[in-house]
């Protein structure tokens, strides 16, 4: 059952095939038997699954059940989740019980999606590797002395490992992208505005937006189709219909005019990664899709600006774990400042302090204007390269990430290495813009990802490439060795 | 050597919306602790903030109140500071583009005369929460409310315009009679709805160049603010006269106490590390909505004052006290309208009722006498009546909730006596039970007979139990009098 696509789970519940408390119990019995080697899930809600499951499966009895009713899927620890541990993967939250849900938790909830439980991830999505976890570092189910990517590498990699049909996840500067690329997934990061962040703990909230992970672009539609709402408790949230993505996914792709960044094709790029990139754009341009060389000048700064926006923004978001209200409080304070400064220092790890520490200084009197405001200016040039490309391309296509999942602990001593992971994913959560990755071949036993970047609210056409792809390569149906 | 003393205000007003700038909690004051925080007030993560429109429009009010120029697209920013009672660690707030730009206001001073103070900006921003210590630590506890977190604030900052306490007492003043006028604030300082930051430096007169300033924070009353300034004031030229000098810092004052003390040196003054909130879009105020919100500005002080003079003959400075405010404005209409005589309307309105009021720590809005009663009361000694001492003991019954003023009339019998021939009568019997005293009278000089009125007068109105027309009465008397000189 759990090499299912969501596609076809929901055909199966529909057709009474089999029912939602079998195949949650299913999910969870696999959860229990394989988390261990992957630390993919830090909570599980088993009986809470089950009573969902079985309501799911009295909505499908009755008959016009949503689309997703009964399906099971996992939720990034982002997500507040009404009466359940929301820990963000940090121990400043691993005492947390938000009496809420996230609209996106909501949205699946209405739906009757069934949650297993909570994925892990880098401590306040601030990672690339998901070693910055409170919970431990997830391990990559392709290879498990390799990361799984971050900050959504538990989401990933329960995706993989077959823990759950497909997940929620965020994505800041690349965090559904590269992990759904280093676990061999797909993951697609809508537009900003698209997907609701209320209830989602906030990183960068300029940057910050929720998507969806499964194994095929088929599956991302249909989970996009009820995580993509307006909702008036997010001021940012856009206003819009959201289209039926799924029904697109068949269009032929021929004359689809995809740019390709010439700037994502040099230097630091690993030569596999770039040999199945080219081979997969060539498979689509035998679909009849047409390639367009083109320039994203901007694209260097990209990684620049953003470490400094997201410092910026997350120094500000994480002041609010202060030891006063909720959340970690250091034992015996002897004053106030006392308290603050060491529940912040005991309950924050070292990623989530230099980055606050950056932020603050990027945002100090006489260093904004050398750095936050310049680092805003740089964003509108990024933002103005893509308006530029889509003035003469559909869709622009290129790597996900340099080079396939390395090894724990090496890029552990520079940060700046870790930050160089989301050098082609970064300039469009700095320009809005959705994206996603789609597996697209193998390096050393390790799956690569193929990102494809679509204009403003232009999610279905991304999804109708990807899922053309798919229809005409075999690499998302791979499963790590050991899944059967 | 002679000092001017400069002074700037910083003004937050509460404004009257029923929900927060940012959260749909109740902004109701008053309620147990922390039973109006919802999970936005409360900074729960993953929470949103989503802008209260009627608060923009209580901005643009008070924007189109002071004609200055309205920020069409303003921006919020995060002030970063660290404090229990900040429950985000940012306040959200206004700084380069505020949602209200230049304006002025005129203040009126004792001599008649008039000043314009220029208004810097006013800003859209949330309060923040309370902090409630009990005991002294480390036995005590420290404790936060947030019911006021999240409260609409406009915080208004006006320019160094004020030379002296008065003109900065009538700028306060002012201030809250515009907010209270166009009913953006419900003006009520003992709850903390108007706070005052004063920012004071004083100078050699005749100098231009400010002097060092100092900003004495959150006085919460008009007398506070008042006896904060005169001590800062005092403080700075004994510095400076002593040969020190003023460093540029925080104060606080303590009303109760009348102690004054420093809080924070600038050196010690936070960077906030303003920068634009990534939550909230830019507000955009379109012109439609502007002229909307123009056309149905209430009447303003200085308009409702002049109409006060022209409408109902009254001085310019009755006028001026009773236009101060919304509820004295139209408490004062619905008495002139009721009476029919807006001159003795007022001066009961000015007189008995403000005292009594005032005693009683209330407002026009809480009177135990309406403006009905007050009407109905004034209506009587209009017409003769009751005698306006009679007024006093009417006036007195109706506070304390003894009916209307005619009910009261009936009940006491104060019924004023006007008809000439009883008085006659009663005039001609006091004069001729006292023959003493009329001799006397008609001896004396003309000086002292004006002084031996009274005694007859006095006689008369015992005689009539106190219900004599005193003006008939005194009329009939002299008439009298005279006849036998």
């Amino acid at each position: 059952m759990h090499n299912y696509t969501i596609a076809e789970l929901v055909k199966g519940l529909q057709s009474k095939q089999f029912s939602s408390v079998e195949l949650t119990q299913h999910f969870l019995s696999r959860i229990s038997q394989f988390n261990d080697q992957y630390n993919a899930v830090i909570t599980v809600t088993a009986d809470q699954a089950l009573q969902a499951a079985q309501l799911a499966d009295q909505r499908l009895a009755m008959g016009s059940a949503p689309a997703l009713c009964g399906v099971p899927l996992l939720h990034k620890d982002i997500f507040c989740t009404k009466g359940v541990r929301t820990s963000c993967g940090s121990k400043m939250l691993d005492n947390f019980i938000p009496p809420y849900n996230a609209t996106v938790v909501e949205n699946f909830e209405q739906a009757g999606v069934v949650m297993l439980g909570k994925t892990n991830m880098d401590e306040f999505a601030m990672g690339s590797s998901n070693e910055t976890s409170f919970y431990g570092p997830v391990k990559n189910p392709w290879a498990t002395d390799c990361v799984p990517g971050g900050s959504s590498g538990g989401s990933a990699a329960a995706v993989a490992g077959r823990l759950a049909p497909g997940a929620t996840a965020t994505d800041t500067g690349g965090s559904i992208r590269q992990p759904a690329a280093l676990c061999g997934i797909s993951g697609l990061k809508p537009t900003y505005g698209r997907v609701s962040r209320w209830g989602m703990i906030a990183f960068a909230s300029s940057l910050d937006q929720a998507g969806p992970m499964a194994r095929t672009a088929e599956d991302c539609a249909l989970l996009l189709n009820c995580m993509a709402s307006f909702d008036d408790k997010d001021s940012t949230c856009v206003d819009r219909d959201v289209p039926d993505y799924s029904a697109s996914l068949n269009k032929t792709v021929k004359g689809l005019r995809i740019g390709v960044p010439k700037e994502y094709f040099s230097e630091g790029l690993h030569p596999g990664t770039e040999a199945a990139v080219k081979k997969a754009l060539a498979d689509l341009e035998a679909q009849g899709a047409e390639l367009v060389e083109i320039s994203l000048p901007n694209s260097d700064l990209s990684v620049p600006a953003y470490y400094v926006i997201a410092p910026a923004e997350a120094s500000a978001n994480l002041s609010r774990f202060d030891g006063v209200k909720y959340g970690y409080r250091c034992e015996n304070p002897k004053d106030l400042q006392d308290m603050y400064c060491r529940t912040r220092s005991e309950g924050f790890g070292e990623e989530v302090q230099r980055r606050i520490l950056i932020g603050t200084y990027c945002l100090s009197a006489g260093y904004y204007d050398a750095y936050y405001g310049k680092a805003q200016q740089v964003r509108k040039l990024i933002e103005q390269d893509f308006v530029n490309a889509f003035k003469d391309v559909d869709l622009i296509v290129g790597p996900t990430c340099p080079s396939p999942a390395f090894k724990f602990g090496s890029k552990g001593d520079d940060p700046v290495a870790m930050y160089l992971e989301d050098i082609y994913t970064i300039a469009t959560n700095l320009a809005g813009l959705p994206g996603m990755s789609v597996p697209c071949g193998m390096v050393e036993g390790k799956p690569v990802g193929l990102q494809i970047i679509g204009n403003y609210f232009d999610e279905a056409r991304m999804l109708n490439l990807a899922h053309q792809f798919q229809q005409v390569t075999d690499w998302h149906t791979q499963a790590p060795e050991g899944i059967s | 050597m002679n000092w001017e003393t400069v002074i700037g205000l910083e003004v937050h007003v509460q404004l009257a919306t029923k929900t927060k700038i940012f959260s749909a909690a109740s902004t109701r004051f008053g309620a147990e602790p922390n039973t109006q925080a919802c999970a936005i007030d409360l900074a729960m993560p993953g929470t949103l903030p989503v802008l209260n429109e009627q608060a923009v429009h209580y901005a643009v009010m008070f924007g189109l109140a002071i004609d200055a120029e309205i920020g069409q697209t303003s921006v919020f920013e995060r002030k970063n500071y660290f404090y229990p009672d900040l429950p985000k660690g940012y306040q959200t707030t206004q700084l380069e583009k505020p949602i209200v730009g230049r304006g002025a206001v005129a203040i009126q001073l004792a001599d008649g005369s008039t000043k314009s103070i220029r208004i810097h900006h006013a800003h859209l921003e949330e309060d923040a929460g309370k902090s409630i210590h009990e005991g002294e630590l480390p036995h005590g506890s420290s404790g936060v409310d947030l019911n006021r977190a999240g409260t609409p604030l406009i915080e208004i900052v006006s320019e160094p315009d004020m030379r002296s306490i008065e003109e900065a007492v009538a700028f306060a003043k002012k201030l809250h009679s515009i907010v209270t006028s166009i009913g953006i604030c419900d003006g009520e300082m003992s709850q903390g709805s108007m706070r005052f930051d004063v920012n004071v430096s004083v100078r050699p007169m005749g100098t231009t160049k400010l002097g060092t300033r100092t900003e004495t924070k959150n006085l919460n009353s008009f007398k506070f603010m008042e006896e904060a300034i005169e001590k800062e004031v005092e403080r700075q030229i004994d510095v400076i006269e002593d040969g020190g000098t003023i460093r540029q810092e925080t104060r606080l004052y303590n009303g109760d106490t009348k102690v004054a003390k420093a809080m924070r040196s600038k050196e010690e003054a936070n960077d906030y590390r303003y920068f634009p909130c990534p939550d909230l879009l830019p507000v955009i105020v379109s012109d439609e909505t502007i002229e909307a919100l123009r056309r149905a500005l209430p009447e303003l002080p200085d308009a409702r004052q002049e109409r006060f003079v022209e409408q109902y003959a009254l001085s310019t400075y009755d006028a001026g006290v009773l236009s101060s405010d919304a509820s004295t404005a139209s408490f004062f209409e619905t008495v002139a309208t009721n009476c029919g005589n807006p001159k003795l309307a007022a001066n009961w309105i000015m007189g008995e009722l403000s005292a009594a009021l005032n005693n009683a720590g209330l407002g026009f809005a809480d009177s135990p006498v309406s403006a009905d009663q007050l009407a109905g009361m004034v209506a009587r000694i209009a017409d003769n009546s009751i005698s306006g001492k009679m007024a006093k003991q009417v006036f007195e019954a109706m506070w304390q909730g003894e009916g209307n003023a005619d009910e009261i009339i009936d009940a006491k019998g104060l019924k004023q006596v006007s008809d000439s021939g009883a008085l006659e009568k009663i005039v001609t019997d006091v004069l001729d039970a006292n023959p003493a005293m009329v001799e006397d009278f008609v001896n004396s000089d003309e000086n002292k007979r004006k002084k031996k009125l009274g005694g007859f007068m006095g006689q008369i109105m015992k005689a009539s139990k106190g219900q004599a027309n005193p003006q008939q009465v005194n009329q009939i008397l002299l008439q009298k009098l005279n006849e036998l000189l």
